[in-house]
């Protein structure tokens, strides 16, 4: 099998206090495989570490956070060794992230045209008529009408379905590896964020894209991704396929998140509610972190972090529950 | 650490934050306070609160006959007077001690002043809007349309040949806190525009709140924060004002011991050596307004914790 | 029907829009609410649902009087709303409360969570403290938090417990309404369960009907009892929760059922996906607002608007297929 696109073993980023005197674990031990073609789902919630994950991958941790353990293999090559030069040729050309405001993504300064120019100038070298046509064919790509008169448009002329079509455009523009989406279509109606995520499907098959979609709904996991990893408090408290996922979650979180959401086929009485908040990453509990709010919580849960354990094929998670079975 | 048991009936907190003590809390939080700063303008406090206790001699009345004495470390100086005396005899030091009460007490005062009235129309005319919004801000617009200092002249002179007598101090209270608070009203209705906008003034209409109420409760303690740094960064401003006033003989009259007035007294000593009557208090004026600026510059960024980047 | 609680009447918003900086003139209007009828009766929810432009902000905005209304009628227990002055008007505001969507904008940062509770006791009613202090440690209890709450800062809560903290506040003068806009979509999924339930639990306890704004279809069918599902300022269909559950008649409603995310990988749903962008409200299609993205589009679509017909008991589609 070909060398996979992206492999994070034990990953660590943790945020550090001016004094050094606090520390926050925001990543704390994330592994996974991504290969080419393939989509895996980050979810979790406020505070989980999805975003800090990300932001590891692409080196782009603001100054208070720092990583401290694990590695990062981006298509063979360290990622951890890498110097801000070399990142700097890899960021916008083969690793490219997608955020969720489409409005700071983009600058209200300059033209459609002008920002999607940016990344082909300076990883690609294209000049003149030849650049312009790479516009255009890339804003077509994405379902853009009119692309000759949209270039020369500004970003406040757009609706926010139409920006983040351009964003997305602005990333595979140097034909990336990666993709990684953070939360695309939470600002989005929901007419629209069908629209895009059909849209995205289709560019990922078109060119065999390998795609991290990070996101707190359980719904656009199901539609969009192969594989999943469901964080916590930093951790990845279970990884699957998934299918596995949702037919046979082993974490308890996973399994209540799976069920805390309404359906829109059935009537149900009451939804499945987990008690309590996520916890103070400043101030985590002892043991395993969900353990305040579990209902299947052992002694054990409250003193030691459970390792991974292996569920089934592909299927990994991080509780006591699992040893040794 | 108070840790929630499973399955937390709903409604218990996520974990008790950890105590520490009132000191190291004070000492984080001031943690990149320009200390020499607050030293200074902690002297100069102390100075005019203790001025009767510190100074040597009376600063209003002099001998004639120990006049124009140089400060103590030249030659000719003396101990008595450690920074000399000026051209009525009386002691530099102790009309400069003194002096730091005047430029205290009519700093913290216009400033008061001034913020008072532009918090309150800078309030109205943000929160209110329509004619009233138009109507004082075309008089905020008039008022910043005339030169401070001259408009600081007219109302000195007016003010003096009136048939009220107040104490030359409270005019320039008045004057200085009357020509300041156009600043206020700008950026406190500035902030009143947004602040209208927020959920929880929204909620207190559908609560039944009055306007009055919701510009008390709502508005004034949200906006508190930029007055008050605002009249931080002013405190500099007003003392060269009142130093300028004073210099131009429109000020806090002789013989009080204001340090403009000093300055201005002193002016005609530059040329013939007698560099200390005006020197000396041009320094403490110019410390304390660098003091003032520092420590209003420190305090709008640690109030603000987005400019804190926390 | 007078034994409804509110009763909305062809209520419209028309904002205008003005050019020119000294001589302003009216150049367009937009009309962000043209035309809505719906009633909400004791102790029932019903659910606005739709995207952004529809108007269902600002219907809410009307009836809690933030927003005055171009024409139509908003009738409150038989009174018309708009005709409200002095003691009818402070009894309005007792009984119509609103929960909105922001959990940290919605508490003021720098009153304690028991002054924010109380607010609108002691704006209203003249309690001796005693017992305006009785009454927060009681709403505090119903919504789940510690008594010592009340002494505490917003900030120190999180997201949901600050929502619940609203929900509290809204309880205390014992409405008739609460008006909820978008209350869980700025929450956590896990906490976003809890806040639903605990609104389902007090309605129980007490009664009260809601009014929620929502573009989570899901969240919406599984707490109302009505649905009216509005796009572009209009009513598009009207239905109880059921009806639109199995049977979604328009097809605006339909496109809203296919592009909600499936709950199951493999969950097979038929395809609607609707091309286009919404259009500006200032600028709407003729005839049905919905006719340039619909799948079905007819010629008289775009000549015609098409008004609420009843096709069922408790079931109404403004469209031209039905009718």
């Amino acid at each position: 099998m070909a060398q996979p696109v992206l492999e994070l073993k034990q990953l660590q980023t943790y945020f550090f206090s001016a004094q050094g005197t606090r520390v926050v674990k925001a990543v704390d031990g994330v592994t996974f495989t991504l290969n080419e073609g393939e989509t895996l789902g980050i979810v979790g919630e406020s505070g989980s570490g999805k975003t800090v994950t990300s932001m590891s991958i692409l080196r782009l941790l603001p100054a208070a956070a720092r990583i401290v353990g694990g590695e990062m293999w981006f298509q063979g090559e360290n990622l951890l060794t890498k110097s801000e030069r070399e990142m700097r040729a890899l960021r916008g050309s083969q690793l490219t992230m997608i955020l969720q405001d489409p409005m700071m993504s983009l600058n209200p300064l300059f033209t459609i045209g002008e920002q999607i120019a940016e990344p082909l100038r300076i990883h690609r070298h294209m000049r003149g008529t030849r650049l312009v046509e790479r516009i255009k064919e890339l804003l077509r790509g994405v379902r853009i009408p009119s692309p000759e008169v949209r270039l020369r448009e500004y970003p406040h002329q757009m609706s926010g379905g139409m920006r983040q079509r351009i964003v997305g455009a602005i990333c595979i523009s140097c034909e990336p590896r990666l993709l990684i989406a953070d939360e695309p279509t939470t600002s989005l109606d929901v007419t629209i964020q069908a629209q895009y995520l059909s849209l995205l499907k289709d560019i990922q098959k078109e060119k065999r894209l390998a795609m991290i979609f990070i996101t707190h709904n359980i719904g656009i996991i199901a539609k969009m991704c192969d594989n999943v990893g469901v964080m916590y408090a930093g951790k990845l408290v279970e990884r699957a396929p998934v299918r596995t996922i949702f037919n046979n979650p082993a974490h308890p979180y996973t399994e209540a998140l799976l069920h805390a959401v309404p359906s829109l086929t059935e009537r149900t009485d009451r939804l499945w509610s987990i008690e309590g908040q996520p916890p103070d990453l400043a101030n985590p509990p002892a043991g395993c972190p969900f353990n305040p709010r579990c209902p299947k919580a052992e002694d054990r849960c409250r003193r030691e972090v459970p390792p991974e354990f292996q569920v089934g094929e592909n299927h990994y998670t991080r509780c006591w529950l699992w040893e040794g079975r | 650490m108070d840790s929630s048991p499973v399955m937390a009936p709903a409604g218990t907190f996520a974990g008790q934050p950890t105590v520490l003590s009132l000191s190291r809390r004070v000492a984080a939080k001031l943690r990149g306070a320009p200390l020499i700063s607050l030293g200074i303008l902690a002297l100069l406090v102390f100075t005019a609160v203790f001025a009767d206790f510190l100074a040597p001699h009376n600063p209003e009345v002099g001998n004639l006959r120990l006049r124009y004495r140089p400060p103590a470390w030249e030659t000719r100086g003396s101990a008595e007077f450690i920074l000399g005396t000026d051209h009525m005899g009386r002691d530099v030091l102790s009309r400069i001690i003194y002096g730091s009460r005047i430029s205290l007490i009519v700093a913290v005062a216009a400033v008061l002043v001034a913020g008072i009235i532009g918090t309150t129309l800078g309030l109205l005319s943000g929160y209110i809007g329509r004619w009233v919004d138009q109507v004082i801000m075309r008089v905020t617009d008039t008022w910043l349309a005339l030169p401070p200092v001259l408009f600081a002249i007219l109302l000195a002179a007016v003010l003096q040949s009136s048939t009220w007598k107040i104490p030359s101090k409270w005019n320039i209270v008045i004057i200085l806190g009357v020509v300041f608070w156009t600043r206020y009203a700008r950026v406190i209705r500035g902030e009143v525009l947004s602040l209208k906008e927020r959920d929880y003034v929204r909620l207190a209409i559908v609560a039944g709140c009055s306007r009055l109420k919701i510009m008390w409760t709502h508005i004034l303690p949200n906006v508190a924060n930029s007055a008050v740094v605002l009249a931080t960064l002013q405190i500099g401003v007003v003392i060269v004002a009142e130093a300028t006033l004073s210099f131009l003989g429109v000020g806090v009259a002789p013989p009080e011991p204001a340090w403009g007035l000093m300055a201005s007294e002193g002016k005609a000593g530059l040329m013939t050596g007698y560099w200390w009557l005006s020197v000396l208090p041009c320094l403490c004026i110019m410390l304390v307004v660098l003091a003032a600026s520092s420590l209003g510059d420190w305090f709008r960024v640690w109030s603000d914790p987005q400019l804190r980047q926390l | 029907m007078s034994d409804k609680l509110v009763e909305i009447r062809d209520l419209k918003k028309h904002f205008p829009v003005m050019k020119g900086l000294v001589f302003q003139e009216t150049i367009g209007l937009v009309k962000a609410v043209d035309g809505v009828s719906y009633s909400i009766g004791s102790g029932e929810t019903v659910g606005l649902v739709g995207e952004s432009g529809c108007g269902k902000t600002t219907t809410m905005k009307m009836v809690l009087m933030l927003e005055k209304p171009t024409s139509g009628a908003i009738i409150f227990r038989g009174q018309d709303i708009q005709s409200l002055a002095g003691k009818d008007l402070k009894a309005y505001r007792k009984g119509v409360q609103a929960v909105f969507q922001d959990p940290y904008s919605s508490l003021n940062p720098r009153i304690r969570v028991g002054d924010i509770i109380a607010e609108p006791l002691v704006v209203n009613e003249s309690l001796p403290r005693a017992k305006v202090k009785e009454r927060v440690q009681e709403l505090l209890s119903l919504v789940g938090l510690r008594p010592g709450a009340a002494d505490l800062f917003p900030h120190e809560f999180s997201g949901g417990q600050r929502q619940r903290i609203a929900i509290a506040r809204a309880l205390s003068l014992n409405p008739s309404l609460i008006i909820l806009d978008e209350p869980v979509s700025a929450l956590d999924v896990s906490i976003r369960a809890q806040i639903m339930n605990l609104l389902q639990d007090l309605q129980e306890q007490f009664g009260v009907s809601y009014l929620l704004i929502a573009h989570d279809l899901a969240a919406v069918l599984h707490l109302s009892t009505t649905v009216a599902v509005m796009y572009l300022g209009k009513i598009v269909e009207l239905a109880t929760s059921e009806q639109l559950r199995t049977q979604p008649l328009h097809p605006y409603a339909q496109a809203l059922f296919s592009a909600a995310l499936p709950v199951h990988p493999d969950e097979q749903r038929e395809e609607i996906i609707v091309t286009g962008e919404i259009p500006s409200p200032l600028n709407p299609p003729s005839g049905c607002r919905f006719h340039p993205r619909c799948p079905f589009v007819k010629p008289i679509c775009s000549e015609v608007e098409p008004v609420l017909k009843q096709i069922d008991t408790d079931h109404q589609v403004a469209c031209h297929l039905f009718g």
